[in-house]
């Protein structure tokens, strides 16, 4: 129990974006997605300022560099589809060190880079400069269903909990000597996943029982309500606002 | 695999994400009925979060679980079809959509615009296509537990390739790069039915492994029980059956007769002597003259437009004919559906009786 309280994802700190409300900034990164994806691809310049802008706020935010680039890492898959697409897709071709590649299929993967870098960024940005009961409270003044929004905070709170309950799993079939090394194996680890399963209902079935015998009726008390001001707000609304000014200035030049 | 922000142009994000929102809520009030259906007496919707909840975070868990293929390589489990096996397709669809929104919003792993296209995919799709095939096959084959397991692979493996499917659906639609669709759909096709098998035989496997255990929790087995049966003089017999939980009915015929006859009465003859005079809404409309652009409803010109029937002159009487034949038609429609209802029901308890005779 030495190890701090929150999740791995969530850099403590004091900042000025630490402190926002969280359903502002739950906003905030979704409009900024948004414009991001609504930008021409063509506009390489505007996917460079995009990118400072984020790194202006993660300043600001004081989250390192290598955090978030490590935090980039999720990415690597639609990476390795993007490099593919110039080689497939079809319409103009263009050599390029001595290898004929698709025009339009370059500009897709630029396109797919670019956006969905952005979009991870951004991701990872918020999740690292809000907790995630935060988070979850902010999604819920945003209007998801509070039933949702329980379902989800169940599933983060216990989330850890199963999966070290996988881990000891594993860690108990190795130290027996078993291996896992082809389709011969699947027996065993799909009956690791069924004694996961039960054992994750029973729980559920406990934590019910527990929360019902302190007083639980299906409905989850508010007892800390976010209000936003509008100064909160406006600080909130820097960023998606910039970047909706390189847009339009994208679309118009 | 997720689709990351860009990927999909914006007007069929919007649009996948209109429908995962209705799957949603769909989903959310019929979890409420699929967690809490296994419980005496159907205790409150309370049960709900925790157990969706825990089985999400189960569903997040064996997504990390992984199986190796060959030579190095593995995979790992998608479980929407697995979690529409063990937990129903409802609660299945909000667990994988709950696991899918988390991963966006926290993780970071598929783009928050494409959030919708996401759920709908991994969620919805893959849920629908498994339970339908799982029970259409249930229907067919022995009530057995073999029969289950066969289900659930046949199941999760025509699961996958459907959503890559409607995922080259989906880019056809709105794909922001010219890959050729055929090439799209060949590769994805290709890919994930090699993944469907894999999917499909450890969801059986992971299905059968909790059958063997606790067979009460999977969902698409309940129905297998066999009756508590008591050995009395070397001989097994039923145990008599626990007090039935349902009031018995009332004979079904004697109150649709009398809801029928209550109805046409009200409609054809009170309807005579009921007030012209136009409902709350409609005359607030009228005094506040706010109706004067409301256009003609679309079906003013059918037959019973207005409740009253054209060509009869006398006011009173076409009213009362036009009630009648509205109650009419609520009724065939209404016992239509409700026999569709009860036909499903009755060939579960009818299959539930014959497993019951297979076992004897």
């Amino acid at each position: 129990m030495g190890a701090g309280h929150a999740h791995t994802l969530y850099r403590h700190g004091h900042s000025p974006v630490h402190a926002l409300p969280p359903h502002c900034k739950l906003a905030a990164t979704f409009a900024f997605v948004v414009v991001v994806v609504a930008t021409p691809r063509e506009q390489m310049w505007a996917f460079g300022l995009y990118a400072v802008l984020l790194a202006a706020v993660a300043a600001v935010a004081r989250v390192p560099a290598g955090f978030l680039l490590r935090r980039l890492l999720i990415e690597v898959p639609f990476v390795a589809f993007a490099v593919l697409m110039p080689f497939v897709a079809e319409g103009e071709r263009v050599e390029v060190l001595g290898l004929s590649l698709s025009v339009s299929g370059l500009w897709g993967a630029w396109n797919v880079l670019a956006k969905g870098t952005l979009g991870v960024a951004a991701s990872a940005l918020l999740a690292a400069t809000t907790e995630l009961r935060a988070l979850l409270t902010g999604l819920q003044r945003l209007g998801l269903p509070p039933l949702l929004v329980q379902i989800a905070s169940f599933m983060v709170r216990y989330g850890d909990v199963i999966t070290d309950e996988l881990r000891r799993m594993s860690v108990a079939r190795r130290s027996r000597g078993f291996e896992a090394t082809g389709i011969r194996h699947w027996g065993v680890l799909a009956r690791t996943a069924g004694a996961l399963f039960i054992r994750s209902y029973e729980r559920g079935e406990r934590v019910h029982l527990a929360m019902v015998s302190r007083g639980w009726t299906g409905v989850m008390p508010v007892i800390d309500e976010v209000a936003a001001t509008r100064t909160q707000w406006a600080y909130a609304a820097v960023l998606p606002a910039a970047a909706l000014a390189v847009c339009v200035m994208g679309w118009t030049l | 695999m997720h689709v990351p922000d860009g990927f999909i142009d914006a007007p069929v994000s919007v649009a996948t994400g209109v429908v995962a929102a209705a799957a949603i809520g769909v989903s959310l009030r019929g979890a409420r009925r699929e967690l809490t259906a296994g419980e005496a007496g159907g205790l409150g919707a309370d049960r709900t979060a925790p157990l969706a909840g825990l089985v999400a975070a189960f569903i997040f868990a064996v997504q990390m679980l992984n199986f190796p293929v060959a030579a190095g390589t593995s995979g790992h489990l998608l479980g929407g079809a697995l979690a529409a096996i063990l937990v129903g397709p409802y609660t299945g669809i909000l667990c994988v959509s709950v696991v899918l929104l988390m991963q966006g919003v926290l993780f970071a792993d598929g783009g928050l615009t494409a959030l919708g296209v996401n759920i709908t995919t991994m969620g919805v799709v893959t849920v629908v296509v498994a339970y339908a095939v799982f029970r259409g096959l249930l229907a067919v084959l022995p009530r057995t537990r073999r029969s289950v397991t066969a289900a659930a692979f046949a199941g999760a493996l025509l699961s996958v390739p459907a959503a890559a499917s409607f995922f080259t659906l989906l880019y056809a639609l709105g794909g922001t790069t010219d890959v050729p669709v055929g090439k799209v759909f060949t590769a994805m096709a290709g890919v994930h039915t090699l993944i469907g098998i894999g999917e499909g035989a450890i969801t059986a496997a992971t299905v059968g492994a909790v059958l063997a255990v606790r067979p009460d929790l999977v969902h698409g087995a309940r129905g297998l029980t066999t009756r508590l049966k008591l050995r009395v003089g070397g001989e097994l017999v039923d145990a008599p059956a626990a007090p039935a939980a349902a009031a018995p009915a009332r004979p079904v015929v004697k109150v649709w007769a009398t809801g029928l006859v209550t109805a046409l009465v009200l409609a054809g003859f009170v309807s005579f002597y009921a007030s012209a005079s136009p409902d709350g809404l409609e005359k607030v409309a009228a005094d506040q003259g706010i109706d004067a652009k409301v256009e003609e409803h679309a079906a003013a010109g059918s037959p019973l437009a207005d409740y009253a029937v054209k060509d009869v002159a006398d006011e009173r009487l076409s009213g009362g004919l036009a009630g009648a034949l509205g109650v009419g038609a609520t009724v065939a429609v209404g016992t239509g559906v409700f026999w569709l209802a009860r036909g499903r029901r009755r060939t579960g308890a009818g299959a539930g009786a014959g497993a019951r005779a297979d076992a004897v």
